[in-house]
């Protein structure tokens, strides 16, 4: 038995420790990695489904479905944010684009143009899916985020092949007051949003999160119904929503779509 | 094990007083006053609070086992710190293995698994019990403290997603009246100081059961 | 400006570590017993908390974050060790806490007679640990992190000499027997953080 207080024994003892747990945690870290990684990409395809109405909220669906739903109808391709060109076809490897990290890579973003929505940098380039039917383009599929009232809200929206008419939405990432304005990840309330407009008969983004109930969408277009007692989310939603469709968004985009009709 | 266990026949009135006591009668949380920290932020929920206990449960096994065996051949000075090494790193696994299991629950837990390091519980026990007691006993005491600290994480939560939001681990037990129902949810269950008043309420329950643990002003 | 003026009073109003995100209740409880330890270990928290969180941001910035080693070569760029950031967090913090009880011992005996007693608590306190890891979630820049961690401290020390200055009154009053001490704190606690949630909805 060596001396326990003696300082040799002791530098030794720190470092067969170290030594022991830098093992255990690198081993469980690089070996676990890939499952993360797939998880986190899991995770976002399966809201961008959603959005597109192609998986229902709640539902359970892993990789190997969500990887079959990709194959089938769904494209991802890059955008170039700055002029809204559609970047060459990246093949498999765009799916793997982490939009959010390439947002705070200096190199990879620009500081955005004044907007009320709180998005304080921009990427170059954006992520669109593309959901075919019969080979033709039916929903587009952008990411969307903005400041809410305690933080960052991520949501995806679909719209129409016409990039106007909304097909869906979600928000899968906010930390909203839960019950008031945490409302807005209710499957229930992003429903009321699937056939209302985003832009007005000028194109500029004008839809609008309004206090109290919207109409019918066929009527009434541009406004969707607010979520009571959370008026600051509300606007939150608004602001985000109208400024990822306008220019300093995908707005160059989805007007060259509009125009040519494809992509 | 049994080599260090001092009970004949394994698993004697000692060692289920290691395991058995923490649950109740000297609770981790509601007696002892230890790991409120992390108890209350993830309680919105059953299901994250489920996790959470699992984690601590895990931990506290883990962290005392290995406390307990090296124990003997850890010097006095630095002890403090090889306790938080083993704990810090064995939280990292259960993160890691979270993110790469139930990847959604990890991210509404975010930064309460890394909080498991300073959890009270976990350093208490190891310092408090593995550093003194052989390995299977302290396993035991990791469990029961654990175990201990998820019963009242998941008693917490129960009331607050239930009255909160009109579930239980996700399922309907009270319809919501906006969802065509009759219960009109009390939205400050799902709130921060709903937690406080619940936990007061729990020890006030528990001290009037057991007024020997009550509080001489 | 704006921006990290209303970082800081989300950090010290809206989201308070002690009573919105429940982080470093055990002491909490423990020291506010009295509003003179309450504010002794709310000028601590502050103290190291403003040290810890941008000491951490540097760490993750430069060493830990993926490819922040690519200052060192070119090599490393694609490394990503962020999950040793708990270890090494709380690392920095058992140090960072040595370091400044030593200092404060040699340079200001005097206020090391009023915080010593609380550093060495501090260096497990969940506010520090989770002021770090807050911050490596929002993913702060350097004056952000500057801001978010005093203000965090701020926020917490707020809370501890107002919840003490209550439960110096409450000895006063007639509590029913089982709630008497720590069951009457909770309660408390959680009346001013109802009080605390007034401000939700602030922005700048």
């Amino acid at each position: 038995m060596p001396r326990l207080d003696s300082p040799r024994y002791t530098f030794f003892f720190a470092t067969v420790v170290c030594v022991v747990c830098a093992a255990l945690v690198s081993v469980a870290a690089v070996l676990l990695q890939p499952r993360q990684k797939a998880n986190a990409r899991l995770y976002m395809e399966k809201n961008v489904l959603v959005a597109a109405g192609l998986v229902k909220p709640g539902q359970d669906v892993g990789i190997r479905e969500v990887d079959r739903i990709f194959d089938e109808r769904v494209k991802a391709r890059l955008v170039d944010l700055t002029n809204g060109e559609l970047l060459p076809d990246g093949g498999q490897n765009v799916r793997d684009y982490d939009q959010r990290a390439a947002r705070n890579d200096p190199a990879a973003s620009r500081a955005a143009p004044a907007n009320d929505a709180g998005v304080k940098r921009l990427p170059r380039r954006g992520i669109v899916y593309f959901v075919m039917r019969e080979g033709k383009v039916d929903q587009l599929v952008i990411p969307v985020e903005g400041l809410g009232m305690w933080g960052t809200i991520y949501g995806f929206l679909a719209l129409d092949r016409d990039a106007n008419t909304v097909r869906g939405i979600t928000y899968y990432d906010h930390r909203e007051t839960p019950g008031l304005g945490g409302e807005i990840g209710n499957p229930a309330w992003q429903r009321i949003w699937r056939g209302r407009r985003g832009y007005d008969d000028q194109w500029n983004a004008r839809i609008t999160v309004i206090k109290g109930q919207a109409g019918p969408p066929e009527t009434d277009p541009l406004n969707v119904d607010g979520l009571s007692g959370a008026t600051i989310t509300s606007n939150a939603i608004t602001r985000l929503v109208r400024f990822w469709l306008s220019e300093g968004g995908y707005g160059q985009f989805l007007q060259r779509f509009r125009e040519r009709g494809t992509a | 094990m049994s080599a260090t266990t001092p009970a004949a026949g394994g698993f004697g009135r000692k060692e289920r007083a290691t395991l058995l006591e923490p649950l109740v009668a000297n609770n981790p949380i509601t007696v002892q006053m230890l790991g409120i920290c992390s108890a209350l932020a993830v309680t919105t929920r059953a299901d994250k609070a489920l996790v959470m206990g699992a984690g601590v449960i895990m931990v506290a096994m883990l962290a005392n086992l290995a406390v307990s065996l090296v124990r003997s051949y850890t010097p006095g000075s630095i002890r403090i710190i090889v306790q938080l090494a083993i704990i810090a790193s064995l939280v990292i696994v259960f993160d890691q293995v979270l993110k790469a299991t139930l990847y959604e629950l990890s991210l509404e837990l975010s930064v309460f698994v890394g909080l498991i390091i300073t959890n009270c519980i976990i350093m208490g026990r190891a310092e408090g019990f593995a550093m003194a007691n052989p390995p299977g006993l302290s396993v035991l005491d990791g469990l029961g403290n654990g175990l201990g600290y998820a019963i009242v994480l998941l008693l917490v939560a129960f009331v607050r997603e239930l009255f909160g939001a009109g579930k239980v681990f996700g399922f309907v037990i009270l319809p919501l009246a906006k969802d065509g129902g009759w219960y009109v949810p009390n939205g400050m269950m799902l709130l921060a100081p709903s937690a406080f008043f619940i936990i007061g309420g729990i020890i006030w329950a528990v001290r009037s059961a057991r007024p020997e643990l009550q509080e001489k002003e | 400006m704006e921006h990290y003026l209303n970082i800081a009073i989300r950090a010290t109003f809206l989201e308070n570590m002690a009573l919105a995100y429940f982080l470093g209740i055990c002491s909490f409880l423990a020291c506010s017993r009295k509003v003179g330890t309450a504010f002794g270990l709310g000028v601590a928290v502050v103290f190291v908390q403003s040290i810890t969180v941008p000491l951490n941001n540097l760490i993750l910035r430069y060493l830990l974050g993926e490819g922040a080693l690519s200052w060192a070569h070119p090599s490393l760029s694609s490394a990503d060790l962020t999950f040793l950031s708990f270890i090494i967090f709380i690392g920095t913090i058992a140090a960072a806490v040595q370091v400044v009880e030593m200092t404060i011992e040699k340079f200001a005996p005097a206020l090391y007679t009023t915080l010593g007693v609380f550093l060495p608590l501090i260096a497990v306190n969940c506010v520090i640990l989770g002021g770090s890891l807050f911050m490596q979630e929002r993913d702060y820049t350097f004056a952000e992190s500057v801001v978010f961690g005093v203000s965090s401290g701020l926020g917490f020390a707020i809370a501890i000499v107002v919840m003490a200055a209550a439960r110096e009154k409450l000895a006063y009053s007639n509590v029913p027997a089982g709630l008497r001490g720590l069951g009457i704190a909770f309660v408390t606690a959680g009346l001013i953080s109802v009080a605390f949630m007034m401000f939700s909805g602030i922005q700048l």
